[in-house]
């Protein structure tokens, strides 16, 4: 099976949104939430980057090492997700995601903490495939459709990649040689342990 | 005239050229000049990877975090481990010492006369206190050990079910918790100042290692003292540290979310280890023990061997309250 990872080519990045729009409509997501953002690192100086992210879908996620009911899953494509029935919002993983992924939105009482939300690679949760159940949780499962997360694929200058983490690599590889620069691929290394080597 | 100013300023334009030269040069490629991914982490080494958001959240600035992972681990392994030693411990600790030292007993026998030792509002605090840090503790501890303990026995639905009224009740019985240990605070404060009598007491052992020993105490003796300040101070601990994880938006960032989260673990469990000792000696470990929280009388013998000064303190005061008052209608 593929490893599926996110890459995200900052010196592509043109921090128009549109993966972050694309990802609240395509999955409904609630006011507030934000499975996707882009951080803009030196804004308004030279030599200024524009990264998308997401959750990384880690190897050993360190979500699912805090996780006190274990509700997390890593799937056959190595994307990590969580059963939202098993979730009690105690925020730990929020405190130990180096990416900022875990979500929560506020629905019990004095606002506090509903279930977490976050990225699932547009690949749902453990309910059946496309069900209606699936859907209300946690969005679209395009995966199981045979497509690649939304974000990705409509970016409009093909600055974020996902994919098979061997190809996308390659191909950010590619770039980085024909140009002759690149920022890196960010958090590649906090969240595979490696990087992308040119 | 007019051909002086002509030479200055062919002059000034040669120099403003020969300035900006070098920065037209600098610009050929201005994208090439980026902010690389390895060039921060060894600026920053393991701090985080920040810069800005059209995000209202502050946090969403954070790019990466590295050093989350080690709190990860921490929290993962090595809370989840001392836990569990703390309260495991402390049972074949204090079962050791059932089996070495049995029940202690009153030597001189029960009386069958009784004193009051702690009033109503005092068995109040208390209880209120007892059910809500009982409750928060295994609330709490379900968190750390649940998911190897109990989730196996029941499967992962109920667990998830079990957890989230295990979380709704730890966030709530917190706040009579928090006023509970206000209100021992102020009633028993007085009588817990450290003194003499207490090395005194400290020195014998507190009589708890051999039979008949009963060194003299007041109203508390030194153990008692250990766990009133343990109570106050870890439940002050508990309570500022709970509040904050309750509250992380207005608590700071991650970093102060992963150190309120470790304390709050590394209190609980030193805390419910003393705890357990407390309710040991309160109830199986003592005879007549259970009697100063349960009815709020004990048996004069017990008193007098184990809270010997108290003792003469109220007979004391009864005795010199009688005489006061069979002369006052003389006056």
């Amino acid at each position: 099976m593929a490893r599926m990872k996110f890459l995200c080519d900052a010196d592509r990045c043109i921090e128009c949104q549109a993966c972050v729009t694309a990802c609240k409509n395509e999955h409904e997501v609630p006011w507030g939430i934000n499975r996707r953002r882009v951080v803009t690192l030196n804004d308004g100086l030279p030599g200024e980057r524009s990264v998308s992210m997401a959750c990384m879908h880690c190897t050993d996620a360190p979500c699912a090492a805090v996780c006190p009911v274990k509700c997390f899953y890593t799937t056959a494509d190595a994307v990590v997700l969580h059963n939202k029935d098993t979730c009690i919002g105690c925020g730990y993983c929020s405190y130990a995601c180096p990416f900022g992924a875990p979500q929560y939105p506020q629905t019990a009482n004095f606002g506090t903490r509903g279930k977490m939300d976050k990225c699932t690679y547009c690949s749902g949760g453990p309910e059946p495939d496309m069900s209606q159940a699936e859907y209300v949780k946690y969005g679209a499962n395009r995966l199981a459709e045979g497509k690649l997360p939304i974000c990705a694929e409509m970016c409009s200058t093909k600055a974020l990649l996902a994919g098979d983490g061997d190809i996308i690599a390659e191909i950010y590889r590619e770039r980085v040689v024909t140009r002759g620069y690149g920022s890196g691929a960010w958090g590649w290394r906090t969240a595979y342990g490696e990087t992308v080597t040119v | 005239m007019t051909f002086l100013t002509r030479l200055l300023a062919s002059f000034a334009l040669v120099l403003a050229l020969s300035l900006t030269a070098p920065m037209a040069s600098a610009q050929v490629n201005p994208t090439q000049s980026s902010v690389t991914e390895d060039a921060l982490f060894q600026a920053l080494g393991t701090g985080p990877v920040a810069g800005r958001t059209t995000i209202p959240d502050g946090n969403a600035g954070y790019l990466i975090k590295p050093e989350n992972k080690a709190w990860a681990a921490l929290q993962g392994q090595t809370l989840h481990t001392l836990s569990i030693v703390a309260v495991v411990g402390m049972l074949a600790l204090l079962t050791l010492f059932y089996l070495l030292r049995g029940k202690i007993r009153v030597d001189a026998g029960l009386s069958g006369r009784t004193i009051l030792r702690f009033n109503a509002i005092e068995r109040f605090a208390h209880w209120t206190l007892a059910t809500t840090f009982i409750i928060l503790a295994l609330t709490g501890l379900n968190l750390i050990i649940g998911k190897t303990v109990i989730m196996p026995l029941i499967g992962e639905a109920a667990f998830g079910s079990l957890s989230t009224a295990g979380k709704i009740a730890h966030n709530y019985l917190a706040w009579p918790f928090m006023i509970s240990v206000l209100l021992i605070f102020l009633l028993w404060v007085v009588h817990n100042l450290p003194n003499k009598v207490d090395l005194e007491w400290i020195k014998q052992g507190g009589g708890l290692l051999k039979k008949g020993v009963h060194p003299p105490a007041k109203k508390f003796n030194a153990g008692q003292k250990v766990i009133f300040w343990t109570v106050v101070l870890g439940g002050a601990a508990l309570s500022y540290t709970g509040v904050m994880l309750l509250f992380p938006a207005d608590a700071g960032t991650f970093a102060d979310w992963q150190f309120y989260q470790t304390v709050h673990a590394l209190v609980a469990a030193a805390m419910s280890a003393i705890v357990i000792a407390h309710i040991y000696i309160g109830s199986v470990g003592m005879e007549g023990a259970f009697d100063a929280m349960g009815s709020g009388e004990v048996d004069e013998n017990w008193a007098k061997e184990h809270h010997s000064l108290w003792v003469e303190e109220v007979k004391g005061q009864s005795a010199t309250a009688k005489p006061s008052a069979a002369t006052t209608p003389a006056e």
